[in-house]
């Protein structure tokens, strides 16, 4: 090992699977340097830390972190990262995926996740189309933006996720961009340290198929928007946050509560009704 | 495995006066420009250096103005580059 | 490994099969079950729910039945041993990640206390439809395991060797109960747990930077590792290399796919269990599992009674599918009568096995009840006559 100034993303990286598969100016890559930093400001040890994703270009983030770190199926993270949350209490589980995915296919499993309080990251890369498969509409596509399933423009209302993951019961809720990466890193570092359901929106350039189909330019140009068109707003409500086709956004951290977990609700539930007779469930440590 | 050890990118790793420097993994960069677009000194530019994918790289063209900060390393999508401060002082570029 | 005293309700119960299934399965070892209500399974559920606070497990009711039979694997990973349980729809959900569990080569048991089908069908009827779907459900090429209990007794036994099986192989085992041996209520003795011998989990002893999660250090099945050991290991339903990692061509595909399926096919004779009587010489022999098979017993009994030289084959593995069973009885039998609660499923495995050296005949029908012991008896004459 040379005593070479390492890059400080590289140890979290498998780097023999570089260069990755992300497109160019794709935002993915971006907010995995924020979460390397995160990870080390939040002072979380690799072998306690493991990585789920779902299926999609977010989704090959968990191949490409050097924890232990699975590669589930489409939209069915978050409840693999339920069992395994549940079963390593000692350490932080982070869920890394797309709009898609979490939240077409995968929604039941992430207002269920919230409304227990499971004690996981959610990580949603919000680039408002399905990027593996040649650039769909997904429930983030904003109304009006062209997608290859809604060549019109799409007509369908679309999640406002803040807004969603507070209903159902997140601890802490934010929202970055891609342009903003020291905010991001820190609001990873907060969520990262949180008990509880804590979720990150992470809106992020598609060069390739958003924004060519849209006519948005390259990976600058979105990060350039993103810069000129955001207004941080801590503490913002959730119901103001909607984002609509190329329209201002509101970034910041919104939610920020306490809630017993699940396994404190079980816990304190168990041992009122069942007293001594109550043998917790402790997991593997 | 040895076209991913970073190299130092600028003339004599970085210039002498310079509060800091940048490295570069050539072969994991596709050119998109992050870095040069948001570098808070001016430092980088796109140059005519390309890898073997045909991305051009970018350069670090003013070696003076770069003050370590890594915000490129932050905004590179691909793992290819990042700062390092050589002589200390902090100035961070926050945006 | 033995059984957790401490868990194990040794004694002599009358409890029904669905409700054996889970004290079997906590005498297993298994502490984490996700499950989604859905008759008639649902009882398995209820009483770990009841029980698992007691013994240190715990039960999550999932918000569907896709959660349910991935949660468990995300416990499994974490180093549990756990099952997920469900019948008809609910396992029909649940077929992508019996897949997924076959290509990450999680150690798993699925639970399916089968119903009439197809869709909605008969919640509370028995029927024995689901056994193509078993080895055929997920898409791809893959191998399970599965075993078919027919009585409260067996239902505890049996899935203590799902369990066994499923770490062994390192395979998803299905557990193909159905609702009339679910709801049936018998004498089950569960033995003391010094008793109650386990295979335990084959985890790996090497060093992070010295283990590959998908190499084969020895035997057939690579040793298995949990979050959270330091061996940084990438897990995915995507086709991989002994390191895990995703690669997309297909002579990966080939070597994996291959190990898959052969890991289970080059082990069917220690996978196999069966009951055969007086196979040799007869004229027809009846082969049947599940709840199907008590009624074999007594209709084979009365036939044998009328002067009929009948053999008797029940299966309790019907996957992998034993040909050298079938084989044996075309060797020794005139005939073949399969009895099942559909229209013909296994019996399509068993003509393919006897190669037409023997008539094969089914005894079916659409589900929604058992097949009773006068229509065995009339098949069983017609079959010899």
């Amino acid at each position: 090992m040379s005593d070479a100034p390492r890059n400080p993303v590289e140890k979290l990286l498998r780097t023999e699977r570089m260069p990755h598969i992300w497109c160019p100016g794709c935002g993915i890559g971006t907010s995995v340097n924020c979460f390397a930093r995160a990870i080390e400001q939040a002072d979380i040890p690799y072998d306690k830390l493991h990585v789920v994703s779902g299926i999609g270009c977010s989704g090959r983030v968990a191949g490409y972190v050097n924890v232990d770190s699975f590669h589930t199926t489409h939209g069915r993270a978050i409840a693999f990262a339920t069992g395994l949350s549940l079963s390593r209490p000692s350490a932080k589980v982070v869920v890394y995926s797309g709009d898609g995915d979490l939240f077409a296919i995968g929604g039941n499993h992430f207002i269920h996740a919230a409304r227990r309080n499971i004690d996981m990251t959610v990580i949603c890369i919000n680039n408002f189309t399905y990027g593996m498969t040649g650039g769909q509409v997904t429930p983030t596509t904003p109304l009006t933006a062209k997608a290859s399933t809604s060549p019109y423009g799409n007509f369908e209302d679309s999640f406002n996720l803040p807004n969603l993951a507070e209903a159902c019961g997140a601890v802490y809720v934010a929202r970055w961009t891609i342009y903003h990466v020291r905010q991001l890193t820190r609001a990873m570092t907060k969520a990262l340290s949180t008990k509880g359901f804590s979720f990150l929106e992470v809106l992020a350039p598609c060069p390739t198929l958003y924004q060519r189909r849209n006519k948005l330019g390259d990976g600058v140009a979105m990060v350039q928007f993103f810069k000129d068109h955001s207004t941080i707003k801590n503490g913002a409500s959730t119901s103001e946050v909607g984002l609509g086709f190329q329209s201002d956004m509101i970034v910041g951290e919104f939610v920020d509560r306490q809630r017993p977990t699940f396994m404190d609700n079980y816990n304190a539930r168990m041992k009122e009704v069942l007293g001594d007779s109550f043998v917790p469930f402790e997991g593997i440590k | 495995m040895d076209s991913q050890q970073a190299k130092g990118i600028a003339p004599s790793e970085g210039s002498p006066g310079a509060k800091g420097t940048v490295h570069m993994t050539d072969e994991r960069c596709k050119g998109c420009s992050y870095c040069v677009v948001f570098c808070p000194t001016g430092a980088l530019a796109m140059g005519g250096r390309i890898n073997r994918k045909g991305y051009h790289l970018p350069e670090l063209v003013h070696p003076d103005k770069c003050n370590g900060c890594d915000m490129c390393g932050l905004y590179c999508p691909d793992f290819a580059i990042f700062g390092v401060r050589t002589n200390r002082k902090k100035t961070d570029g926050e945006p | 490994m033995k059984a957790d005293p401490k868990a194990v309700d040794t004694g002599i119960h009358f409890i029904d099969g669905n409700e054996a299934c889970a004290e079997g399965a906590i005498a297993a070892g298994c502490r984490f079950v996700s499950g989604y209500p859905i008759t008639p399974s649902t009882e398995i559920v209820e009483h770990l729910a009841k029980r698992f606070p007691k013994i240190g497990g715990l039960f999550i009711q999932m918000e569907d039945e896709i959660a349910s039979s991935i949660a468990f694997q995300g416990a499994i990973w974490g180093g549990q041993k756990s099952m997920s349980v469900s019948s008809g729809p609910g396992i029909s959900l649940q077929m992508e990640h019996v897949g997924l569990a076959a290509m990450t080569e999680t150690p798993c048991v699925f639970v399916n206390v089968q119903r009439g089908g197809p869709s909605t069908g008969l919640p509370t009827l028995p029927a024995q439809q689901d056994v193509m779907q078993a080895r055929w459900g997920s898409h791809g090429d893959y191998e399970v395991i599965a075993l078919a209990p027919n009585s409260p007794q067996e239902c505890f036994n049996r899935i203590i060797t799902a369990f066994d099986y499923s770490e062994k192989y390192r395979a998803p085992v299905f557990f193909l109960m159905d609702e009339c041996v679910g709801h049936m209520l018998g004498k089950v003795k569960i033995p003391p747990a010094d008793q109650i011998e386990l295979v335990e989990r084959k985890m790996t002893t090497r060093k992070p930077g010295e283990y590959l999660p998908y190499r084969i250090y020895d035997g057939d099945v690579p040793e298995m590792t949990r979050a959270g050991l330091g061996h940084n290991v990438h897990i995915t339903g995507l086709t991989h290399d002994e390191r895990g990692y995703p690669a997309m061509n297909a002579e990966t595909q080939d070597v994996l796919v291959r190990r898959l399926c052969n890991k289970i096919l080059h082990h069917v004779d220690e996978i196999s269990i069966y009951d055969a009587s007086q196979v040799e010489g007869s004229d027809v022999t009846v082969i049947s599992y599940g709840m199907t098979a008590r009624v074999a017993a007594y209709a084979v009994e009365t036939a044998r009674g009328q002067g009929i030289k009948v053999g008797n084959v029940r299966l309790v593995t019907l996957w992998p599918f034993n040909d050298k069973l079938i084989r044996d009885i075309v060797d020794n039998s005139k005939a073949i009568i399969v009895a099942e609660m559909n229209l013909g499923q296994m019996v399509h495995e068993v003509e393919r096995a006897a190669r037409d050296k023997v008539p094969v005949h089914l005894l079916g029908n659409a589900g929604g009840a058992i097949i009773p012991p006068e229509a065995f008896i009339a098949k069983i004459k017609e079959v010899v006559s």
